[in-house]
């Protein structure tokens, strides 16, 4: 077991690697660079800033710059936040997308789940319609509309929670944006589970475990269960991911300082050493995701084993 | 003795949304206690849908009508909580699908520990120390090592005999077994008929016995019941219903053993197919700087056959029986010299082939798996014609699709239809259509008849002995199921682990086995008829 995951940690390195350098170049490739603004500046003082920052270099040139210097864990400095490396704004940013993020795939665990449950096992039922409906609507409404809609309610007709700001993260603060962002992941994960309870329940075993005598309870949370959350389980993992690295829509609904709004701005600002940050941090992130996955899958089901 | 299992009257409808069906119609049989009776019937004859419905297992959409009593309750009426107290406790069952019927995630001794935990008062130590005792008494080797093991971890056999052990114990006083050993080598089963025999020699166990396969019948049955379309026709003692059936149903079940002998082929018959030497080996690669894994499935086979004649290769699964079968044709690469009709099949590539596959063609097993869904029969079986007679006009290849239909009796107007509107032994004729479209001359028969019903079985087996006898056509019949090899084969290959082990004229192979593995084969197929 811990020689396969070195073995995977081993094999990220070169699909990084591939990651890096595609972004690299497709930024480069994009037109416009950092220092394009409504205002152009002198070309003098152009030049100055492009040889601060070595972009008079030939391109490779600059890529074996950049290369050399992520090997030694720098992320370069931010062309637009000036005064912040990318390191700081990531170190910024993380910690309150993470909170974010991971207390709504909490949610979503916790609410979809019993609700995939309960609909797959009264199939067919007006509960089960009634819970594919909903998921179905949480799938189909993009959180853009909802997000709005739950700040004009709860924040401002309501007045019952602040509609928008961090706070330094105070509870009130937290509760409209992590609702908002789970309701989708709480509408797949419900009809994810349902579909593969649904699956479980018709296997020769559990027709083996009532024939021993079990109640429905007990064929349920001690056969059905654990081999129906396989799907839910890898799709868990780049769920995951792309969730506690933020969400740019909530994030600039809800005034979050998280990370996910620099996905963008990097990008439209043609920050190249952000954009450059954020891709290899979240490409290391979906890495890892994937290998906790299959850690689990293989806790989870014993016909998965890692040897070699 | 009053009966401990007792049906009256029932039936059961299921309501689907396409309208009521009734799988089982006003059926009453009884089980005494320390009896075994064979539930036998053909695929739908509503003999798994009875067992399921005694221990109120059925889905839901199920309507019960008439009375199950057991042990002086009546089980129709039963609360749900006190059927599952019967459930693993008085009533064991064990199930067709040994593959798929145990757990995946647990491991054994739980999930045999559960019925215990559930049933008695077994806890901890007493518990672990029944687990053992019951594994011990199933016959699993080294079972203080495979308590812990995972399902996966186990063979077929084996695994059927945890499912049996989980069955037995909290001792109940009814074992229902539905198809138990359907799924299992004939040798296994024979272990696990033993095994069963002697749990009910032990405990007194009353045995419900469901079945398709007759000769088993005789063997372990003390009464026969027999169900034909959801209905009881005939029940009695095993040797009265045997020795003369009152049901035409029964007669033709009887019957449908496959029998005759198939005429010899004169010796100075031209050679079709000759094999020497004939190796395969599978190679499983592994790490770069570790050696690859090579596995021999195939271990230097020889093999004649000439031009009439049928060549049975029997052998239990795993024995590359089929891998061999495949090898010959060049469907899997193999090292050796195959000759068709005098021409070295191993120098040509699959290109150089091509021209001579019309000439030597293939039926498998899996008559559901083996036609496209997608394409209609016509179409399905002139798709051979399109490559190998590009130059037959669109009539020209309509009529020999009619005429291969009307070869092996199947309409011709049904072309137009799709392989899922026909039966198991419907779509095996029209996979040997497709065959004999291309007017071979060598059929490669694998397991053709295997997933069919007998009573199927034995027409399939008969327009195949037509067919030869007709066209002169040359088999090479792979099959685990002796007695159809016996019935349709000149000569016998018995295959184990890849080698053949006894080979000779299919009579004397069957009356006298030399070897012991072959004797052990023909013993536990219960062929006992003597042709």
């Amino acid at each position: 077991m811990l020689s396969y995951t070195l073995k995977r940690l081993a094999f990220a390195v070169p699909t990084l690697l591939v990651v890096i350098t595609i972004s690299f170049f497709l930024m480069r490739a994009a037109p416009g660079g950092p220092f394009d603004g409504e205002r152009q500046l002198p070309p003098e003082i152009e030049a100055n800033l492009k040889a601060a920052y070595h972009l008079d270099e030939p391109l490779p040139m600059q890529y074996l710059r950049y290369m050399g210097n992520l090997a030694q864990g720098d992320f370069g400095p931010s062309f637009k936040y000036k005064d912040f490396s990318v390191t700081e704004l990531i170190m910024q940013g993380f910690p309150v997308s993470l909170e974010i993020g991971g207390l709504a795939i909490g949610l979503a665990l916790l609410i979809g789940l019993p609700l995939g449950v309960i609909a797959a096992l009264k199939r067919n039922s007006t509960i089960d319609y009634l819970v594919m409906s909903l998921a179905l609507g949480g799938i189909a409404v993009p959180n853009f509309v909802i997000a709005p809609i739950m700040a004009l309610v709860f924040g401002v007709l309501l007045g019952w929670l602040p509609a928008g700001g961090w706070n330094g993260g105070a509870l009130p603060n937290l509760v409209l944006p992590v609702i908002a962002l789970s309701i989708q992941q709480i509408a797949y994960i419900a009809r994810m589970m349902r579909a593969s309870m649904i699956e479980t329940m018709g296997s020769h075993f559990i027709r083996t475990a009532r024939a021993k005598g079990l109640s429905e309870v007990q064929v349920v949370l001690r056969h059905a269960l654990r081999p129906s959350l396989l799907p839910v389980v890898s799709y868990l993992g780049p769920a995951i991911a792309a969730i506690v690295t933020g969400s740019v829509v909530i994030e600039q609904i809800f005034g979050i300082p998280g990370i996910g709004r620099y996905f963008v701005q990097g990008a439209l600002n043609r920050d190249y050493t952000l954009v450059m940050g954020t891709v290899v941090f979240y490409g290391a992130l979906i890495v890892l995701m994937n290998l906790l996955v299959d850690l689990l899958y293989s806790a989870l089901d014993p016909q998965i084993r890692y040897d070699d | 003795m009053s009966a401990l299992l007792e049906l009256a009257h029932l039936s059961v409808t299921f309501d689907l949304p396409t309208g009521p069906v009734t799988a089982v119609k006003d059926v009453s049989l009884e089980v005494k206690a320390g009896e075994t009776v064979a539930l036998v019937g053909e695929s739908g004859s509503g003999k798994s849908v009875t067992s399921t419905a005694i221990m109120r297992l059925l889905p839901e959409l199920a309507c019960i009508e008439g009375e199950i009593r057991f042990d002086g309750k009546t089980l129709t009426k039963l609360k749900d909580r006190d059927i599952r107290a019967l459930r693993g406790n008085d009533i064991g069952m064990v199930f067709q699908e040994p593959m798929t019927s145990l757990n995946p995630m647990h491991r054994i001794e739980r999930q045999i520990r559960e019925v215990l935990e559930k049933h008695t008062k077994l806890r901890g130590d007493k518990a672990r120390a029944r687990v053992l005792e019951l594994l011990t008494q199933v016959g699993i080797p080294e079972p203080e090592r495979r308590m812990n093991s995972y399902p996966h971890e186990l063979s077929g056999g084996q695994r059927q005999r945890v499912v049996i052990a989980m069955a037995i114990a909290c001792e109940p006083k009814l074992l229902i077994a539905d198809e138990p050993t359907t799924a299992l080598d004939v040798t296994v089963q024979a272990q696990i008929l033993e095994l069963l025999g002697e749990l009910q020699a032990r405990y007194g166990l009353a045995i419900l016995f469901i079945t398709h396969d007759l000769n088993l019948v005789r063997h372990v049955a003390d009464r026969v019941c027999v169900m034909q379309h959801g209905d009881l026709v005939e029940q009695g003692p095993t040797r009265e219903v045997f020795a003369s059936p009152s049901h035409d149903y029964t007669r033709m079940l009887l019957a449908a053993e496959p029998d005759g002998v198939k005429a010899p082929v004169a010796d100075a018959a031209p050679v079709v197919l000759d094999a020497r030497d004939v190796h395969v080996r599978f190679t499983t690669k592994r790490h770069l700087f570790r050696p690859d894994e090579t596995f021999e499935a195939v271990r230097g086979i020889d093999l004649r056959v000439r031009r009439g004649q049928t060549v049975g290769i029997v052998g239990e699964s795993g024995s590359g029986k089929s891998t061999l079968g495949r090898a010959l044709l060049r469907l899997l690469p193999s090292t050796g010299q195959i000759e068709f009709d005098e021409m070295a099949l191993q120098p040509l590539d699959q290109k150089a082939l091509r021209p001579l596959r019309k000439r030597f063609q293939v039926v498998f097993q899996d008559p559901f798996g083996s036609l496209s869904p997608r394409m209609t029969v016509g179409e399905i079986i002139s798709e051979g014609l399109k490559v190998h007679f590009p130059e037959l006009s669109r009539r020209e290849r309509e009529a020999r699709v009619i005429e291969a239909l009307n070869e092996v009796k199947l309409d011709p107007a049904m072309r137009a239809r799709y392989p899922h509107e026909f039966s198991g032994g419907q779509r095996q004729r029209i996979a040997i259509a497709r065959a004999l479209v291309l007017k071979p001359e060598f059929l490669l028969l694998d397991e053709p008849t295997s997933a069919l019903d007998r009573s199927v079985q034995v027409t399939v087996v008969n327009l195949l002995r037509e067919l030869q006898k007709k066209h002169g056509l040359t088999y090479v019949f792979i099959s685990h199921d002796l007695s159809v090899v016996r019935a349709m084969s000149d000569t016998v290959l018995v295959m184990k682990d890849g080698a053949v082990v006894e080979q000779g004229p299919s009579e004397a192979i069957f009356t006298a086995p030399r070897v012991d593995y072959t004797k052990k084969l023909i013993e536990a197929s219960f062929i006992d008829r003597v042709a």
